[in-house]
Order: C-alpha cells, then structure tokens, then sequence
C-alpha cells in the first residue's frame, strides 16, 4: 500500500561550525556571515520518509516556509528524491514564532490535503526549540510521535516506531495519520543523486524566475516582464521544475495568526556571547603550584 | 489563551515516572517558590498520574502550597494528549500566570502541544527565569511583573530573553540541573486538590508496546566535583588519567563532546549542549577548548579549573583558575597533592 508523506523542512545559518570569518571584532557573531545550510535533522526526515516510498510506493512532499532564498533547501530535497516541493514564502510571515510558524505549517498542509505521513526534524540548529512539531501536531488534529529513531514497521495503517526517551527507548504503535519527528540519530542521509542534480538544478520558484527575468530584461516595461515570468513559469511547470510558491493567502492563513500578530512570545533582549578573556588565577603547571591550589580548594571548603 | 491574570498562582508541572518523581520537578519548586514570593501569589504543582498521591508531600516539602492531583488509569504512563487534556483543562479552571516544566524528552513533547491548545506563548530550554517590568518598544505600554524567560540560542552563541506581554500563561520548559535543588522542609504544609478531568481512550492515539528504560548510571547531576576531560586528552587509554583524578579527589568524570565523539567514553558522559547540564562546587576541565557548546554545560559550576596547553582556548575565559601546561604532566601532580593531604 503506498503511503503520502509531507515533509518540514528549514534552511537555518549554520550554528555548529562559526569559523572567525563570522566573528565580528567585538567577539560576537556575525549572523549574515554564516553560511545557510539544510537543518540537520530536517535531512533525516526526509531519508525516513524517502524510504517509506521507496519501500511501499506513494510520495514525498517537501514543504519549507521561509524568504525566497530557501528554494536552495528545497532544490536539495528533489536532489536527493522528494517528489514535489513547496515554498511558503510571504513577507507576512516574517517574525513568527513558533506558535505563528506552526499554525502558517499546518495552513500548508491542509492545503497538499492529502497525507498519512508528516515528518518533520525534531528541532531546528538556529532555535533548538524542538516546539513546531508537536505544535503542528496539535493544530491538524493529529497523535504526534517525538524522537524517531527507527521506523520500525508499517501495516495498514499502523505504524510502529522507536522512539529514544533520553534514558533508554519506547517501542509504540501508532494509527495514521501520524505526525512523527526525526532525530539525527535515525538514520544517513542519502546525499544528492547525480542525475536528479542535472535534472532539477534549474527548477526554481516563481520569485527566482522574476529575479532571473529582472536582470535579463532591465529595460523591458513591467507588463512584458511579467509576461516574461509567466511564460518562463509555464515552462518550468511544464517539465516538472517549478518549485511551488504559496503565499499565507494561496493558503487560506488568518493573518491575526501569523507573523508578530500571532507570535506570543516577544524578544525582550538579545545579549552576544562575547570571547574574552576574564580573569582568572594564573597557577603554574609545577607541584608547588598545584599544591597550592589543591590547599587554596579545602580551606575555602571546596573541597571537603 | 487565558488573560493576564495577575493573582494568578505560578505551576510546576510535577513530571514523575512509575512514581518517582523527576528531579527537574523538585528543581523547578525551588524556583517557583521564590517567584511566587516575588509576586505575592500561591505555587502549585500539578501532578498527574495514576496512584500517585503519595508524591504530593514531596512536592509540598519542596515549596508548593497546592498540589493539584489527576489521579486517572489512563495516566499511568506518559502519552501526549490526555497529559495535555489535563493541563489545558486545569490551566482554564485556574488561569496560573506561569507554569513551568522540565526540559525532558517527556516536557519538551508535552509542553509546545498544551501551548498550541492554548494559543499561548512557549519559551524551550531556559536556563534562567526572572521577574521584571517590561515596556513593549512599539506601543511603549509598560507590563508590571513579567516572567522573564533566558535562554541561549543559536547555537548557544546569543543569551536570549523572552517575555509573553499577554496571551498568557506564561509558560517555558527549564533545563535540568540549572536550578539548585532546595533542601526538602518535611514541616511545610499544603493543601492536596483532587481534580478530575474527564478522559476516554479516544486520547490515546498512540499504543505503548514496549519499553527500555536505563537508570542513568553517571550520576553527573549530583556530583559535587566532577572531573571532564576533552579531546586534548588524545586517547582511550590516556582517560585513565581523567578517572584516576576522579577517583582521588571523590567526583564524577565528565567529558566534553570532542571526546565522546572520539570514542575515549561513552556518551551518557557529555557535559554540555547536547549532554548534561551540571553546576558542581568543583568542575575540573583537562584538554578541553571550550566551545560555547560545552561551556552553556558547565558555566555554572561554583570553581572551575582549566587545565591546558593552549593559554587561548577559551575555556579559560569561565575559569576561575586556569593551569597552562600538559595535563599528563599536571594531573599526576594533582593526585600526589590530593594524596599528600589524605596523609596529614
């Protein structure tokens, strides 16, 4: 029996490897220097649902919300064998939290319709919140299963899952549809395939395609330009290499529930993480230094 | 959502497993205690679970004024919707104006669902919690009292802090091991509520077939003085030294993600981000850089001693001593210390 799987997807700067290109001179980081990656986990995501398809048949659906430039994480999704791919892109949208962000998530995915699957990453590098999921969850109605480390089987519809606790695992069964998140843990990734990167490294959205048409015409009046999207965007469709793109309204979202509007949680202050050196008592590495040390710890009764 | 509600009382959700209660949950009392203090108002925690009464006086002992106890079959083992039915039905009853969990496997899964049910605000891992007045930047009103909600993000590089003006509770997940544990007052008293929300096996979506569960044997949390050591330490055998040390100043061994992921120890070991989060009286760090990842681990701890040969890593910047040389010299040096005293 085939199966219909959506998956989340982030592109997020790439928090794990800050190089001193990205320090700015006082010691912070320079955020618009990291380079913007596919989020970790998102990738075994998308491995567990590719194996499901690949195993019993069905779909993969890619869908990321995010600015116009994460087409590049979803270029990467049909790289590496997703079947289709959306982009929720508005600047509406900007500023959400992750209440806001799962609410504009779930919109999308009523909108695709039909799934039995939705997977997604169990949290993002950038915020390390772990919440859209289980928030997604909870907005479609649907049981949520955190944690996947292995997919353990599938009948009918029912799923069976292991799922890491923390101090050990849980094997559960669960009736779909079923929201499950992915941990990094779960599998490898398969990388790019090389004959899906020839094929699909012109797909584009519709917002690339008027970037593309912007600078190939910079004289051309807006109506042959947008002509010019048009016909460029048929195309693309055409050969099966439009990256979709919505908008909160293609999506029928409640903007109150979107963007700042419909983000409780404000950030208040944001303070950098600064290297410097404090100071701190210089001990030298010889055993009259070290003894004195160890004596300095039991008199100050650090040490009993 | 609720309104801001300000008599509201401030929550601890009681997270307990087969009975035992998590530490976190006695953590987060200590906490919640002093912030109710703060706002003049009552602490309550919640405790669901199926034959779990006897937990209450714990939780009183703790600081708690109330307990609220679901005692229900269906919550005998932890499944997201009929916990969050609870807290989502207590939470409406009683409009708290904060309500905490810990930041476990198990709160992290529940939390977000109760805050999306509500459409209130979540803050995830916090490390810190306080109480302000803010003033929102675009319309200038100023809020009395807010739940300030601190915590590192991007990849621990940025220290964040966010407020929930008004769509309350004002709800966070706190990190295990960063709020000290008060010592239990057997002498408290509080009320127990019964409470009962009505539950059906329609919540249970999800069927528990098996489960493994390991006590956590590195007990990383409780140690006073742990010893952790890095990648600089260069090899499985050579980590002998780092539990030698251990062994002779009495504390737990530690380590940095460098090391794990090097294979000189096993994981359940990891100080850090991603490992555990201690603040020991003594955190004794050899061969290890400091990577902000590890260092959100192990900043809190009360004396930290950075033993390393490179006098810029940045370990040495949470140190209070720092010792720049090789550590197979330094440490041998420290146990001979340590042994001396034992003699006198």
């Amino acid at each position: 029996m085939p199966y219909h799987s959506i998956v989340c997807v982030k592109q997020v700067p790439d928090t794990a490897n800050i190089t001193t290109e990205a320090m700015k001179e006082d010691g912070t980081v320079n955020r618009a220097a990291l380079p913007a990656i596919f989020n970790p986990e998102d990738l075994n995501a998308l491995e567990t649902a590719l194996e499901v398809r690949d195993q019993f048949g069905g779909t993969v659906t890619a869908v990321s919300m995010g600015p116009p430039k994460a087409a590049d994480v979803l270029r990467d999704c049909l790289y590496r064998g997703a079947d289709r791919a959306i982009l929720v892109t508005d600047r509406r949208a900007a500023a959400s939290d992750t209440l806001a962000t799962s609410y504009i998530l779930s919109q999308a995915i009523r909108t695709i319709g039909r799934f039995d699957f939705v997977f997604c990453g169990r949290q993002a590098i950038d915020g390390d919140t772990a919440q859209v999921g289980p928030q997604t969850a909870e907005k479609l109605g649907l049981p949520q299963v955190t944690y996947l480390e292995e997919l353990v089987g599938l009948d009918g519809d029912l799923v069976r899952v292991r799922r890491n606790v923390g101090n050990g695992w849980e094997l559960i069964e669960a009736r779909l549809p079923v929201l499950i998140t992915v941990l990094g843990t779960a599998n490898k990734p398969r990388p790019p395939a090389a004959r899906r990167v020839m094929r699909f490294k012109r797909a584009r959205t519709e917002a690339e395609v008027a970037a593309m048409v912007q600078e190939a015409m910079p004289s051309a009046s807006p109506a042959e330009r947008d002509a010019e999207v048009r016909r460029r965007t048929e195309q693309l469709k055409q050969a099966g290499l439009l990256i979709e793109q919505w908008n909160l309204d293609d999506i029928h979202a409640d903007l109150d529930r979107c963007g700042l509007a419909g983000s409780p949680t404000k950030v208040f202050r944001v303070q950098s993480i600064v290297l410097t050196k404090q100071g701190y008592t210089d001990i030298p590495p010889t055993e009259d230094g070290v003894r004195r040390l160890i004596h300095e710890l039991v008199v100050d009764h650090t040490l009993g | 959502m609720i309104e801001p509600n300000r008599q509201g009382e401030v929550w601890v959700f009681a997270e307990q497993e087969d009975g035992t209660l998590n530490d976190v949950a006695l953590e987060l009392c200590g906490k919640a205690r002093d912030l109710a203090d703060r706002l003049k108002v009552r602490m309550a925690a919640v405790l669901p679970g199926a034959g779990v009464g006897d937990l209450a006086g714990r939780l009183i002992a703790q600081g708690a004024d109330l307990v609220y106890l679901v005692d229900h079959p269906l919550l005998a083992h932890f499944q997201t919707r009929p916990y969050a039915r609870v807290l989502c039905a207590l939470i409406e009853k009683y409009k708290p104006q904060i309500v905490m969990y810990g930041a476990t496997p198990l709160g992290r899964d529940l939390a977000p669902r109760v805050a999306s049910e509500m459409r209130a605000g979540m803050t995830a891992d916090c490390t810190d919690l306080d109480i302000a007045d803010v003033t929102d930047p675009r319309t200038k009103e100023v809020h009395k009292n807010l739940l300030l909600q601190i915590r590192p993000a991007f990849g621990g590089n940025i220290i964040a802090t966010i407020v929930n003006y008004d769509r309350w509770p004002q709800m966070a997940t706190v990190r295990e091991g960063v709020m000290a544990m008060r010592p239990a007052d057997p002498a408290r008293r509080g009320e127990v509520v019964r409470e009962s929300v009505a539950l059906d096996e329609s919540l249970l979506a999800v069927r528990l077939l098996e489960r493994h569960l390991e006590p956590r044997k590195v007990n990383l949390k409780g140690a006073r003085v742990i010893v952790a050591g890095g990648g600089g330490v260069g090899s499985r055998e050579n980590f002998r030294l780092i539990h030698e040390l251990a062994g002779a100043i009495g504390g737990a061994v530690g380590a940095s993600r460098a090391a794990v992921d090097s294979g000189y120890i096993g994981k359940e070991h990891q100080i850090g981000q991603t490992g555990t989060t201690v603040r020991p009286a003594l955190y004794i760090a050899a061969g290890i850089s400091g990577a902000v990842q590890h260092r959100a681990g192990m900043e809190e701890s009360a004396k930290i001693i950075a033993i390393n040969k490179d006098p810029n890593a940045p370990i040495f910047s949470v140190a209070h001593y720092g010792i720049v040389g090789d550590l197979n010299q330094v440490i041998p040096m420290m146990i001979k210390a340590l042994k001396e005293r034992r003699a006198e």
